[in-house]
């Protein structure tokens, strides 16, 4: 599922109100039916890639054992066990060779990737993910699709802040479209129409849709 | 010789060395989250706060005994460093503003019930005014064991919770996202920096303290990528400018503990910078160096080469001004030429021309075969 909406709509803002890292003003966050308190484990994370100083002394592997931490719980150590997870989802976004190096020699779509490889290490059935594809190149675009696809098929739900609204029909099976209040959810090619774009975004989105997507982006929702 | 015997024999040298470097091996380790967390300040903000806990604790107890001198140092730095995140979470004063105002206040009143105190007509406050600049000669074998009690407890609570300390200064808002309570580690971690700089205000004094949080840290940065070899380097650094300035100050009359030990923490600093493998200074010129002097190389080679292709004849040679005017860098010419010849790529024939050997002429084929117009080769 995408969450698309123009800058400053609220996209983060909601993915973090649901992890709780926001206080929400009204409202609870059920997970399969249950607080999210209670089901912590069964979601994971992605942040944003920017968040985070990538200077940072650790290398790629270590960060990925981050993901661990959280079923380690108070004062136990990563070890063999941790590792070979950490190998194992390093493999699935193909960085298992760059297992060793220190991040900041990364370049930005690595970046994304081991992030990705974080939150897969967690072993959830929820992916909540800010912005996964922005500025990466087309290597790692690739590679995330083909994660979420994985996912998706093993029965997992993957939740993504999103930007190129070209990509969404392909990408994604449904879509919440936000502007500070929220504005249309459902499936995309029930919801995601011009005139809910265009409420959202303003008028000139129809333009910016046709002209990447002339065959389904035009009159879908007519 | 003599140094290293009272080192070891002489009584106030060897309490004084022994404090010295526990306390900047603690400040020095526990400094590494703060500077990587990017609150490198907030150890100074600390360090000020705790002057009035100092003043006040002697003022209620009349005792001058470390216990109770940290302990207030610990009371004040503790609630100063807790006003200070209040301020930032709740209002919307940035952190930097927020540690300023709480640094002056807190300072300021301290100075103030300082200034009080030593009016006082009895002499039993005498001694207070060193916990500014720091004194170490004042240390004594009770001093030692304190310090050396706090920063084990420090180190002892940084490896047990790692991992939380870690995941705290790399990305709080994962950490939070897996379950681990971030606003309580961060509790932990900052309280346990509080009593790693407490226990180096007798010493080092309030003023120049957050440099034994800062300085180590930052040096041992530049050594190394790895946390865990940061924080071993830090510990060293941090006891090694402890000790070096302790014994410096006590062995000379007259000279502050505190900017001594400074000083030889920023001689660490300066080294780390410059000459640091990968980060320093020095090997980074080095290096650009390296890469201007091979792309001349490359394109001297490639300038003969298209003299020679003009000509079609290897034995011809060609003047300097010629190539010189060919060569983006003109002045560099004639050394890259040298260059060139010394690894037998180029000959200088009899009447002072340049021309290709038959190597060079191979060399230049083959980085030439990679290279496409536009591209780079």
């Amino acid at each position: 599922m995408a969450i698309v909406g123009p800058n400053g709509a609220g996209k983060s803002t909601l993915i973090k109100a649901v992890l709780g890292l926001v206080d929400s003003a009204a409202g609870q966050v059920l997970v399969h039916g249950r607080p999210y308190e209670e089901q912590r484990r069964e979601v994971a994370y992605v942040p944003q890639r920017e968040t985070v100083d990538w200077d940072f002394p650790t290398s790629v592997l270590d960060v990925v054992m981050m993901g661990r931490y959280g079923d380690l719980g108070w004062f136990r150590r990563p070890g063999a066990r941790e590792k070979h997870l950490a190998m194992e989802a390093l493999a699935k976004v193909e960085m298992e060779a760059l297992a060793d190096r220190q991040i900041s020699q990364l370049s930005g779509g690595q970046q994304q990737r081991v992030f990705l490889a974080r939150a897969l290490v967690q072993d959830a059935r929820v992916y909540l993910m800010d912005e996964p594809f922005q500025g990466v190149d087309a290597t790692t675009e690739r590679a995330i699709v083909q994660v979420l696809q994985e996912l998706r098929a093993t029965g997992n739900t993957v939740v993504a802040v999103h930007h190129a609204l070209q990509t969404v029909p392909e990408y994604f099976d449904e879509v919440m479209i936000l502007n500070v209040r929220h504005i249309a959810f459902g499936p995309v090619d029930e919801v995601f129409t011009d005139e809910n774009l265009r409420t959202a975004y303003g008028g000139r989105v129809s333009f910016l849709r046709s002209v990447s997507e002339p065959s389904t982006g035009t009159g879908a929702g007519e | 010789m003599g140094l290293l015997h009272d080192l070891l024999f002489d009584y106030t040298l060897r309490t004084v060395a022994l404090g010295s470097a526990t306390l900047g091996a603690v400040s020095g380790t526990l400094g590494v989250f703060a500077v990587l967390r990017r609150e490198a300040l907030l150890g100074d903000a600390i360090s000020h706060a705790a002057l009035p806990g100092i003043v006040l604790a002697f003022m209620f107890t009349g005792s001058k005994s470390s216990l109770v001198l940290v302990g207030g140092a610990f009371v004040a730095g503790w609630i100063g460093m807790a006003l200070m995140r209040t301020v930032t979470r709740n209002t919307r004063i940035p952190p930097d503003a927020a540690l300023g105002i709480v640094l002056s206040v807190f300072f300021g009143f301290g100075l103030m019930l300082l200034t009080f105190v030593q009016r006082r007509p009895d002499a039993a406050q005498a001694g207070l005014e060193t916990f500014l600049f720091g004194q170490a000669a004042t240390l004594v074998q009770g001093d030692v064991l304190v310090i050396g009690v706090l920063g084990f407890a420090s180190l002892a609570t940084m490896s047990i919770l790692w991992k939380e300390f870690k995941v705290l200064s790399f990305d709080t808002d994962f950490g939070a996202s897996v379950g681990i309570p971030m606003r309580r580690v961060e509790l932990i971690l900052t309280t346990v920096l509080v009593l790693a700089i407490v226990t180096g205000l007798q010493t080092v004094g309030v003023v120049l303290m957050a440099a034994m949080v800062v300085a180590p840290a930052a040096a041992a940065r530049q050594w190394t990528d790895r946390l865990g070899s940061m924080v071993w380097l830090a510990a060293l650094f941090g006891g090694l400018a402890g000790v070096t300035g302790a014994v410096l100050s006590s062995t000379t009359t007259g000279l502050p503990t505190g900017p001594t030990i400074v000083l030889s923490a920023s001689v660490i600093v300066g080294v780390s910078l410059a000459f640091a493998p990968r980060r320093g200074l020095v090997w980074e010129r080095i290096r650009a160096r390296h890469r201007r002097s091979a792309i001349r190389r490359d394109t001297v080679l490639a300038d003969l080469y298209a003299l020679y292709c003009q000509h079609d004849d290897i034995d011809r040679g060609h003047p300097l001004p010629v190539i010189e005017a060919m060569s983006e860098a003109k002045e560099g010419a004639f050394n890259t030429l040298l260059a060139l010849e010394s690894d037998g790529l180029a000959r200088l024939l009899p009447d002072g021309v340049w021309a290709l050997t038959p190597d060079g002429r191979v060399s230049a084929e083959q980085r030439l075969a990679g290279y496409q117009p536009g591209n780079t080769p």
